[in-house]
């Protein structure tokens, strides 16, 4: 039995499998992944590379969230006012001001998908600039706070890949302390040619659909997308008279402390950060039904993951999958969609499948659930990793 | 039970050169816009292959977290924590350019390696080894203060006995010709320190600034940390009542403050939120820093090392105080208050150990 954990009381999300969770729950029980060719970037890129878009233009966007003419918001800003605006709104309407409640977002490219856009024509035209202080991370968490009108402890993390899952860590330990009543936590993250470029630098993103654990597997398809999680004290569920839909009883952070962008071969970062948070819920390794994995599918990722899985669980392997095939990699809120994609497996105690998988890694012992199944789910643990050897695993429990 | 967080070390760069004892006898009011911290050698600490590639920002935060390692005694951290507003600004700003510059032809990864908010924390992990917690918060004038409250909220709770915590920021040359297009920073022909400002935006400079915070106390222990409060919004109307809760939540009223150090940095939009602060108080001392170290997002870091110096020193230099009141008793509370445009408040309560 895991320790009380902190409840989650709402979740939102936008990504290439729908702007609801209900369309997200439907792509991921049928099967049907959110990956194409980009329209909304223009880049050279283009025909090479498969992407997780979210089929809204910036216009469509800001008539989602009826923002005014001559706003300055961002894709990324905008994506993540959506997503956390619908987390609050599944609460079903409730006073920012009643309690004490912050937010934690996260990002990592920020607004560098104005940035990129205007880079030199800020110095031209002074009508763009507006959007010039909309390039640090911390301007969509502005935005996002003043969108949902929350005032008090608002603040982001950005440690690439793994971003959300340490916002969601922090806003646990913010409510586990007492200084929050309820906050806000999850990441945003828009495309954009800087990242796309980056990676492809890198030379870690295939020119198919990824496949997560495969032997053959060639990298990764970059996503976009944005998700939230509304994070409440027990004083508030109890007061409220709220059903909290999960709870988070688990989480650590670790750095491999091995490469600035490469994992350890042993996984040690990873293995580090899921015993901290077995030993932060309280369960041993065979207490886990499901592990969500980062899984991004590219070959280091996946044997160094795959290692460190091994290590924790030796023999007794749980099922686990990637749900990056469904989504793309989507960076700095990779961490907070899984982690409603978690929530959403312990309310229907279904695991969803590793799309696009074929042959096991010979370096494992374990392959990926490949079809929707229906699981007794218990404890469920979330894995989410970054640049600069940054290593998060979060653990939610069943309500 | 609550554990003490002691402030065992310090470190910096800054304009005014290293974190050292006569930092503040020997330092200059800065005139210029954009200022560029005065580098130390590094090359007992990095290898100069390495350090050819890595921005200033990365080569300040290793300088400063060993400097306030060293002074702790302490080889590797339970975890490292720091705060950045812009991130590596220089490496983004290149990545980028080489993409606009070249069609997205030609590009290689370093730049974008090195770009990532939390290049400056990895770095330092990769070489001290440690494996740690490792957190970046990114809210613009609240990176540090989110940093030092995670810090404080692990030590409290016994979930780490020693922990590096800082920020740091760079100068990048684009970015900040943007920045002073928008008015955040004076225009460069515009040559004032703080005391003379008649203008709105601030003198620029980066800095990076750590400290290893402890829960035990040391013959070396500066201070203790007692609370943290960051704030969004707020009116200045209500700057008052968020002052007093936040003494009021530590057992303290406005009088038992012995001293204060505020963010004035010369924008004369903004600088009034400083002047309604120290009307709270009664006639005590008010010290100030920017107009040495200059504004960044992080160099409210600075505010920490400033007060952690007075409290165990128990004397204030004459160039860092603001008005004229004589300190006529043990420095023992310390308040620090910092906004940016009247946003991202921060309170910081410092307490003499």
């Amino acid at each position: 039995m895991a320790v009380a954990g902190v409840a989650i009381t709402g979740i939102g999300i936008i990504s290439s499998i729908g702007k609801t969770i209900e369309e997200s729950q439907h792509a991921l029980l049928s099967g049907t992944h959110g990956i194409s060719r980009i329209k909304n970037v223009e880049t050279k890129q283009k025909e090479r590379i498969w992407v997780g878009e979210i089929k809204y233009s910036n216009t469509e966007l800001a008539d989602l969230l009826h923002l005014p003419a001559g706003h300055n918001y961002t894709r990324t800003a905008m994506l993540g006012c959506y997503a956390a605006k619908a987390a609050v709104d599944a609460l079903g309407g409730c006073d920012m001001g009643a309690y004490k409640t912050g937010l934690i977002s996260s990002t990592s490219v920020g607004g560098m998908d104005y940035t990129e856009r205007y880079f030199y024509d800020y110095l031209e035209n002074p009508a763009l600039y507006p959007y010039i202080t909309t390039h640090d991370a911390g301007d969509s968490s502005h935005k996002i706070a003043d969108y949902l009108g929350i005032q008090g402890l608002v603040t982001t993390i950005s440690t690439a890949c793994s971003s959300a899952a340490n916002a969601i860590m922090m806003g646990a330990r913010l409510i586990k302390s007492g200084r929050l009543d309820r906050v806000v936590v999850g990441g945003t993250d828009a495309l954009s040619k800087f990242t796309i470029n980056g990676f492809k630098t890198l030379m870690i993103l295939t020119d198919e659909l990824c496949q997560p654990f495969d032997q053959n597997r060639k990298g990764l398809n970059l996503g976009e997308a944005a998700a939230y999680l509304v994070l409440e004290s027990e004083d508030v569920v109890q007061r409220e008279h709220r059903k909290p839909l999960a709870y988070l009883t688990g989480y650590g952070n670790a750095n491999d402390a091995f490469h600035q962008t490469a994992s350890s071969e042993d996984g040690e970062g990873a293995f580090l950060a899921m015993r901290k948070a077995l030993t932060v819920a309280d369960l041993a390794p065979s207490d886990i039904d499901y592990v969500n994995a980062h899984g991004t599918a590219t070959p280091n990722n996946d044997l160094s993951e795959g290692r460190a899985l091994q290590r924790i669980f030796s023999a007794n392997m749980p099922l686990f999958s990637s749900t990056k095939a469904f989504t793309g990699h989507t960076l700095a809120a990779a961490a907070a969609i899984e982690a409603v994609f978690c929530v959403l497996a312990l309310q229907k105690q279904i695991i969803f499948p590793n799309l696009n998988f074929k042959t096991q890694m010979e370096e494992l012992d374990f392959s990926p659930q490949t079809e929707v199944c229906q699981a007794s789910l218990t404890n469920v643990l979330s894995n989410s990793f970054g640049f600069g050897g940054n290593c998060s695993s979060l653990i939610f429990s069943k309500a | 039970m609550k554990k003490s967080r002691y402030i065992n070390g310090i470190g910096a760069v800054t304009a005014q050169g290293i974190w050292r004892t006569d930092f503040f006898t020997e330092s200059q009011p800065l005139q210029q816009a954009v200022n560029a911290a005065q580098q130390p050698s590094y090359r007992e600490l990095i290898s100069p292959a390495m350090a050819r590639r890595m921005s200033r920002g990365i080569k300040m935060g290793i300088y400063a977290a060993q400097q306030a390692l060293d002074e702790a005694q302490i080889d590797i951290p339970d975890a490292i924590i720091t705060g950045t507003g812009l991130g590596c600004s220089e490496d983004s700003e290149k990545f980028l350019r080489n993409i606009l510059d070249n069609d997205e032809e030609f590009l290689t990864p370093t730049a974008f390696i090195q770009s990532t908010h939390n290049t400056v924390a990895a770095q330092i992990a990769l070489r001290l080894g440690c494996k740690g917690y490792n957190f970046t918060y990114v809210n613009r004038s609240v990176s540090f203060e989110s940093a030092l409250l995670d810090a404080s909220m692990q030590l409290q709770d016994a979930e780490a006995t020693d922990i590096l915590v800082g920020g740091v920021d760079e100068v990048s040359d684009h970015t900040f010709r943007l920045l002073q297009l928008v008015g955040h920073i004076k225009p460069s022909d515009v040559h004032e320190t703080i005391h003379d400002s008649n203008s709105p935006g601030a003198n620029y400079a980066e800095s990076a600034t750590f400290f290893t915070l402890s829960q035990q106390k040391t013959a070396y222990s500066y201070c203790e940390v007692q609370d943290i409060n960051l704030q969004n919004k707020l009116s200045q109307g209500d700057l008052a009542a968020f002052t007093k809760e936040f003494l009021e939540r530590n057992g303290l009223h406005a009088g038992d403050i012995d001293a204060l150090v505020l963010g004035y940095n010369g924008d004369k939009e903004f600088d009034g939120w400083y002047d309604i602060f120290e009307c709270i108080f009664p006639s005590i001392p008010s010290i100030y820093y920017k107009h040495l170290i200059g504004q960044c997002d992080t160099s409210s870091a600075f505010a920490v090392a400033t007060a952690a110096k007075l409290i165990r020193e128990q004397i204030i230099p004459a160039i860092i105080q603001r008005n004229q009141v004589t300190l006529d008793r043990p420095l023992r509370n310390v308040l620090l208050y910092n906004q940016f445009r009247g946003e991202d408040h921060s309170l910081v309560l410092l307490r003499s150990c």
